[in-house]
């Protein structure tokens, strides 16, 4: 489906969200699912709206233009020695930072200081009516006005369409080391994840391998500090350090879900560290199944075969590609919901919330 | 205004909502009433109609449930400690105190989480967790006595926002009665969200949504060891310099808090806190985490120090020190009060790069106006707090007070920064709100608004400039003021 529309600046997008009665917002089709939506919704594409609109390396924040990829924001960051520290998923895949966004995705490091949803600051975007308004802030903190900045995170686009949004980042951490911790069937997974997390340690990553008898620990800080922790841990929980370029590696297979299969569908779930054994017994039972567990038990990564469906798995999750519905898990179908939806989108402009 | 509270044509109303809950819980004496009537900005004041002491949340439900039908207003409290008028009561309507909800339903200590009821004490959190070695990161100045429904409602700050974020950042889950009396569930104990983030929309809605029930919150494992260091300088400008020098080496301290002249002699009287002699300003830094990383990091941040052109640092040496660092630091708030009768708190933010310049400005008004002002701000997030002092039976004072407060308000919004970093817009902030959002913005959260509160009884008259659309917040008069039963000063 080629997108009909390609607005290059927010002014232009209000009246690309104006000038059609059902509109989607795409950027990079990285999770495909969210935008996959019945034929007569319009495609806006975002793939002229890119580049970093403002970038205070000493004010931590940066704001862009929604279809700006992830990995152009992240080069400029780390020539300054800054991050967006929940790991960005998907940037080499292309992944832009308003479907990072609307996806509500956060990689491994999320761990350490939050997820995507504890970076966000602000966010300038198009109502269902075509306004284009600014909520949130541009400073690292601020109180004023509804959090619609972070109502945004994981709404699939469907109370609107992000133009800019504005970031809180992070000095990098000088060094990173990977330890692989050993954890020979899912009961050890969960219990190493439950006991890891609550240690002195300060964790900048916590994942844990389905098919492998491990669990990834991920320590971030001055190189000279993570010697001795690094010791600290393997003296708690049996493995070793992994080289550092193996490790490198191993980290860019998870952000990119390269572990997942081709085809068939891929969901987030989310867990809790206790429900890691059940989850990885689910995965395992599936015939062509795979699977992640990432940010110390809380997200489940799940990829199935075509057409095997995800009805087994109980959890609350998002189906990022192929077919399927986009919402998993026991539905939380409030009035209110309904209510927000008709404030921001009173035409149902943009798919309603199950779509 | 006057409560005819106590009179006859609000009496059905009265024995209606009385007949809800026990006996002995519904309170309208005039001197229950006066004891709710303001909250910690004391400048404002209201009488409600009669304040509800529930004890469960059934009969918060019932009672929300009953304003609904009855199209009364409403306003929850905790502990009062809005600085911001949050917790005004609405003259006429309801408060509802929610303190005997403070129960602590679950604590888990493998997953990390504490489930609140909202009237729980935010200290009372740190210390059912501190056992399991877990504390709640967000620390209000006031946490000993602030509710976590309050923090809530108002997105609580305190001194360690730029690392750990604000109370949005640690609340998961959250179960409420909307003012339109439904019930929600939002979030988990995941620490992961799918789907729109409800939870984090509710936080800081500044009870305009409705009243938080239970409130699911991330507990973190308490730092391994802390280095706190005092630095006096002879102006303003090389502490803020010092700042700018700590945050552009690429730590990331725990909290850097700044202090004023004037702020420094009013907690050195207040509990005898000690400061290096000539110093026109100090600065706090603090670095937490493992021993081996607050190790390496302290020696960079001693070395920074060292060359800002500091009159003295103060490194704590033991935990007693560190507490009598934070002590004369929280208690700044409070020790002004000593120097003046009356005082306005606010807590705009800039950009940090100008806090140099926004420092500057506010000494000149100060100066030129003749009114009193000390600084004590959160630099490392640029989240300032003048305090302006004055004397509430000076005539004019408050007026004057207020339009420095005013001044001070635009120039953070001009320098790009925000009204508001953490106490919220409430009554004292909101004929501001519209100078941070067009009028289209405003709009749009009116109807948000109206999406949880289609008749406008929750928490009314906070937030949104008073003028503003009165079509969608309260069409006309109150019914309850068409009827005489109540009416507004």
């Amino acid at each position: 489906m080629t997108p009909l529309l390609a607005p290059a600046t927010p002014a232009e997008l209000a009246s690309a969200v104006r000038s059609v009665p059902r509109v989607i917002v795409v950027g990079a089709g990285t999770k495909a699912r969210l935008a996959a939506v019945a034929d007569d919704f319009v495609r806006i594409s975002t793939k002229k709206m890119s580049g970093i609109v403002e970038y205070e390396p000493s004010e931590f924040t940066f704001t862009a233009l929604a279809g700006t990829p992830l990995r152009d924001i992240m080069a400029v960051l780390a020539a300054r020695g800054q991050y967006l520290p929940f790991d960005p998923m998907l940037a080499e895949a292309g992944a832009t930072i308003g479907g990072t966004v609307a996806a509500g995705l956060s990689g491994p490091g999320r761990w350490r200081f939050g997820g995507l949803r504890d970076f966000i600051l602000g966010v300038q975007f198009v109502d269902g009516e075509g306004r284009l308004l600014r909520m949130g802030g541009k400073v690292v903190k601020n109180a004023a006005g509804f959090d619609l900045p972070k109502f945004f995170v994981g709404s699939a686009g469907r109370f609107g369409a992000l133009a800019e949004v504005t970031f809180k980042v992070f000095p990098r951490p000088r060094a990173l080391r990977t330890l692989q911790l050993e954890a020979k069937n899912s009961a050890a997974k969960a219990r190493l994840l439950t006991a890891a997390a609550n240690t002195r340690w300060e964790l900048d990553a916590l994942d844990a391998s389905i098919d492998e008898p491990a669990v990834y620990a991920r320590l971030g800080g001055p190189p000279e500090a993570l010697e001795p922790l690094a010791a600290e841990v393997l003296a708690r929980f049996p493995g070793r350090v992994v080289d550092e370029s193996v490790a490198a590696a191993l980290w860019r297979e998870v952000v990119e879900l390269r572990w997942a299969r081709e085809d068939g569908e891929l969901a987030k779930m989310a867990l809790t560290p206790a429900d890691v054994p059940e989850f990885v017994g689910l995965v395992r039972g599936l015939s062509g199944a795979r699977g992640w567990i990432s940010g110390g038990g809380n997200v489940g990564y799940v990829s199935v075969p075509p057409g095997a469906g995800f009805s087994a798995f109980p959890w609350s999750g998002v189906t990022l590609r192929g077919a399927g519905p986009l919402w998993l898990g026991p539905p939380r179908n409030f009035v209110v919901m309904h209510a927000v939806k008709a404030a921001l989108d009173p035409q149902k402009r943009f798919p309603n919330l199950d779509d | 205004m006057k409560t005819r509270a106590a009179v006859v044509p609000s009496g059905g109303v009265l024995a209606r909502l009385a007949a809800l809950l026990p006996v002995g819980r519904v309170l309208t004496g005039p001197a229950q009433l006066a004891a709710y009537s303001s909250d910690g900005l004391t400048a404002f004041q209201a009488t409600p109609l009669a304040v509800v002491v529930p004890e469960s949340q059934e009969e918060v439900i019932a009672v929300v449930r009953f304003c609904h039908a009855e199209k009364l207003p409403f306003v929850a409290r905790g502990s009062g400690t809005s600085l911001s008028g949050g917790s005004l009561p609405f003259a006429g309507g309801i408060v509802l105190a929610l303190n005997r909800l403070n129960r602590i339903l679950r604590m888990d200590p493998a997953l990390r989480v504490a489930v609140v009821e909202p009237g729980t004490i935010n200290l009372a959190v740190t210390v059912a967790a501190q056992p399991f070695g877990l504390h709640y990161a967000p620390d209000p100045s006031s946490q000993s006595i602030c509710t976590i429904g309050g923090n809530v409602a108002f997105n609580a700050g305190g001194a360690h926002c730029l690392k750990y974020g604000m109370t949005s950042n640690h609340v998961l889950g959250i179960k409420a009665v909307l003012a339109s009396g439904e019930i929600v569930e939002f979030g988990g104990v995941s620490r992961e969200t799918i789907g729109p983030d409800w939870t984090g929309l509710f936080v800081g809605n500044e009870g305009l949504f409705g009243v938080a029930l239970e409130i699911t919150l991330q507990l973190l494992p308490r730092a391994e060891v802390f280095h706190t260091v005092l630095a006096g300088y002879r102006t303003l400008e090389q502490a803020g310099d010092a700042v700018a020098a700590v945050v552009a080496s690429g730590l990331l301290p725990g909290a850097i808090e700044i202090m004023d002249a004037l702020a420094l002699q009013a907690a050195a009287a207040a509990v005898h806190a000690d400061y290096p002699p000539g110093c026109e300003a100090v600065l706090i830094v603090e670095l937490e985490g493992p021993r081996e990383v607050v190790a390496v990091d302290r020696r960079r941040l001693d070395e920074l120090l060292a060359g800002s052109g500091p009159v003295e640092v103060r490194p704590a040496r033991d935990a007693a020190e560190r507490l009598a660092i934070w002590k004369g630091r929280k208690s700044a708030f409070s020790a002004v009060g000593r120097l003046s009768p009356d005082f306005i708190v606010q807590d705009g933010v800039v950009p940090r790069r100008r806090l140099g310049e926004a420092l500057r400005k506010i000494n000149a008004w100060s100066a030129e106006m003749g009114i009193r002002c000390a600084n004590v701000f959160h630099a490392g997030d640029g989240n300032l707090h003048p305090l302006i002092l004055y004397d509430g039976r000076e005539p004019g004072a408050l007026v004057r007070a207020e339009e420095l407060a005013a001044k001070i308000l635009r120039m953070c919004v001009e320098m790009g920064g925000s009204i508001t970093g953490e106490h919220g817009v409430g009554v004292e902030k909101r004929d501001y709100l519209p100078a941070m959002f067009s009028p289209d913005e405003i709009a749009c959260m009116h109807r948000v608004h109206a999406a949880f509160d289609p008749e406008g009884i929750a928490n009314p008259g906070k937030m949104f400039p008073s003028a503003e659309a009165p079509a969608l917040t309260h069409p006309g008069l109150h019914p309850l003021e068409k009827a005489g039963v109540i009416s507004r000063e």
